[in-house]
């Protein structure tokens, strides 16, 4: 059954109100508590013994949205999940995942799940993963999300990753593979507070000849909370790669951020850049100016940026 | 109106106690364009700082439309009706014009019209740049002239400009002057600008010298614009032969 809690961390990590369309696997305290395949996205279970589920995606399969969050509302829960994705050629496809812990329990809730994309020729996904946790226990809100991508010829993957306060301790690991022609963009978007910890490492492998990569990170880290970022590009054939960390840090909070770039080949062209910063004292003059006060100004500093 | 009386401003250096500001008394009469114009490090920007309360002047009192605002933040200065356009204005990643122009006018909903027609007061055209961030891929004279439209939009009784024609290239120079001879023709705000452009000048009701933390000279274009020539040529020894 679907509570309140339930509904509100849907609208959260989802966007979604009511029952979804299309197709659809909600994942509730390690249990589905409902699911939906269409004609052409087919939902099924992992086999006996593996948690999670496999979702494929007939050829040509073009604008259609496939929802798959995950809620933790009971305190003490921790889990593995699965989930393979077998897109096939030619399509053109949204999947939003997303996992949202209530925890008002004393005992850590933790969600660890593997994501394993399969991206046919010439297929596009964006794939969008919020991450929130909420409640007023003492027990810790952990999410420990992989990431993997194979990208055929001419496929790319758009991956959009916001984890804005509420999670506890994250350790992030995406690796993507990008095939001849292909693409992959990951945008990230993190804001920590407390005595938070995240870590986020990233490896694009760009081996086909014309593959692109690019990571544009953004994050804020407030209080006491740590981040640390590893995004690596490796160029193996003649391609182009590049990398943006930008982290604007405050109170006692601490960040490092350990962008690389590897050139196996002489016709790879790699950048990488990274700044870290508070936010600037004319930034909050100037929007004084304009007659908000300095937490509005600091407020709206800090939108802007992770928007 | 707004009321200067005796404004000083001291800092601290290791060197002893340096005045910027020595003794300043001015009176700024409604809706009118007076020109703060001066050698450079004279002290200008840090007088208008001081009204907008960008600095906290160590005496003397300022008094805007009668109420006394000496203590009173940047926040509530705005509120009240003052607004401060930056020589140099800062940079937001991930806040577009759009936004900026948004906060500025205090109407969240502020259609696209008016940000065009703002826009189009400092010669930017909207479609080009509602939606661009105003960040490091804009160029200082672009960051400036959204400078100018966020006080154009925030419409204050009282608008402060720090050498708004910094960076900004001949063709949209003249545009903004025409946009200054407008909002004076029309009486819809005062106007203190930072300037030493000559067309700037020369649209001022009143002039005032601001030169080693003084005010040397006050009056009207024709009164004052000789002797800025005159200083001008004064201190060149070169063009003097």
């Amino acid at each position: 059954m679907i509570t309140e809690i339930d509904a509100s961390l849907l609208e959260k990590i989802a966007d979604l109100t009511g029952k979804p369309v299309g197709a659809f696997n909600i994942r509730k305290d390690s249990g589905c508590e409902a699911r939906q395949s269409t004609e052409h996205i087919a939902i099924d279970p992992q086999p006996e013994g593996k948690s999670g589920i496999i979702i494929r995606i007939k050829d040509g399969t073009k604008g259609e949205q496939c929802h798959i969050p995950v809620i933790i509302s009971k305190s003490g829960v921790t889990e593995m999940v699965y989930n393979d994705f077998y897109v096939g050629e030619n399509c053109d496809v949204e999947i939003v995942a997303g996992c949202g812990i209530h925890n008002s329990g004393c005992s850590e809730s933790r969600h660890d799940g593997i994501h394993t994309f399969y991206v046919s020729k010439n297929s596009h996904v964006r794939y969008v993963e919020k991450h929130y946790g909420e409640g007023d226990g003492s027990g810790e809100r952990v999410m420990n999300p992989t990431t993997i991508v194979y990208l055929d010829e001419g496929a790319s993957i758009q991956m959009e990753t916001v984890q804005i306060r509420g999670i506890d301790s994250t350790v992030r690991k995406t690796k993507i593979v990008c095939g001849k022609d292909a693409e992959a963009v990951i945008t990230e978007r993190l804001l920590t507070h407390g005595k938070q910890h995240a870590e986020s490492d990233m490896e694009i492998e760009l081996n086909g000849e014309d593959a692109r990569g690019r990571v544009i990170s953004r994050s804020v880290a407030q209080d006491e909370s740590k981040q640390v970022f590893h995004p690596v590009v490796v160029g193996n054939s003649k391609c182009f790669g590049h990398v943006q960390c930008d982290s604007i840090i405050m109170g006692r909070a601490k960040i490092e951020s350990i962008p690389a770039i590897t050139a196996n080949s002489t016709d790879a062209q790699l950048i990488h850049e990274a700044a870290i910063g508070k936010i600037a004292g004319d930034q909050l003059l100037k929007l004084q100016t304009l007659g908000l006060t300095e937490e509005e100004a600091e407020d709206t500093i800090l939108k802007g940026f992770l928007a | 109106m707004l009321e200067l009386k005796h404004i000083t401003y001291t800092v601290s250096t290791p060197e002893g106690e340096q005045t910027i500001l020595n003794d300043i008394s001015i009176d700024i009469p409604d809706r009118k364009l007076i020109v703060f114009t001066g050698p450079n490090g004279g002290g200008k920007t840090t007088l208008a700082k001081v009204i907008m309360g960008l600095v906290t002047p160590t005496g003397g009192q300022i008094l805007f439309n009668g109420q006394d605002i000496t203590h009173l933040g940047i926040t509530e200065r705005a509120k009240l009706g003052i607004s401060y356009g930056f020589q140099q204005p800062p940079r937001f990643k991930g806040i577009t014009v759009r936004n900026l122009l948004t906060i500025a006018s205090g109407d969240t909903g502020l259609s696209k019209d008016k940000c065009c027609k703002y826009l189009t007061q400092v010669g930017l055209c909207a479609n080009d740049y509602l939606d661009r961030e105003v960040d490091v891929s804009l160029s200082g004279g672009e960051v400036k002239r959204i400078e100018i439209a966020t006080l154009l939009a925030r419409g204050s009784e009282l608008m402060i400009f720090d050498e708004p024609e910094a960076g900004i290239d001949l063709w949209s120079f003249a545009r903004l002057t025409e946009t200054f001879e407008q909002l004076r023709q029309r009486e819809l705000a005062t106007m203190i600008i930072i300037s030493h452009q000559e067309r700037i000048i020369q649209l001022a009701d009143e002039i005032v010298v601001v030169g080693g933390g003084e005010l040397k000279h006050r009056g009207s274009t024709e009164e004052i614009f000789p002797l800025i020539m005159a200083d001008t040529l004064g201190s060149c020894p070169v063009l003097n032969k």
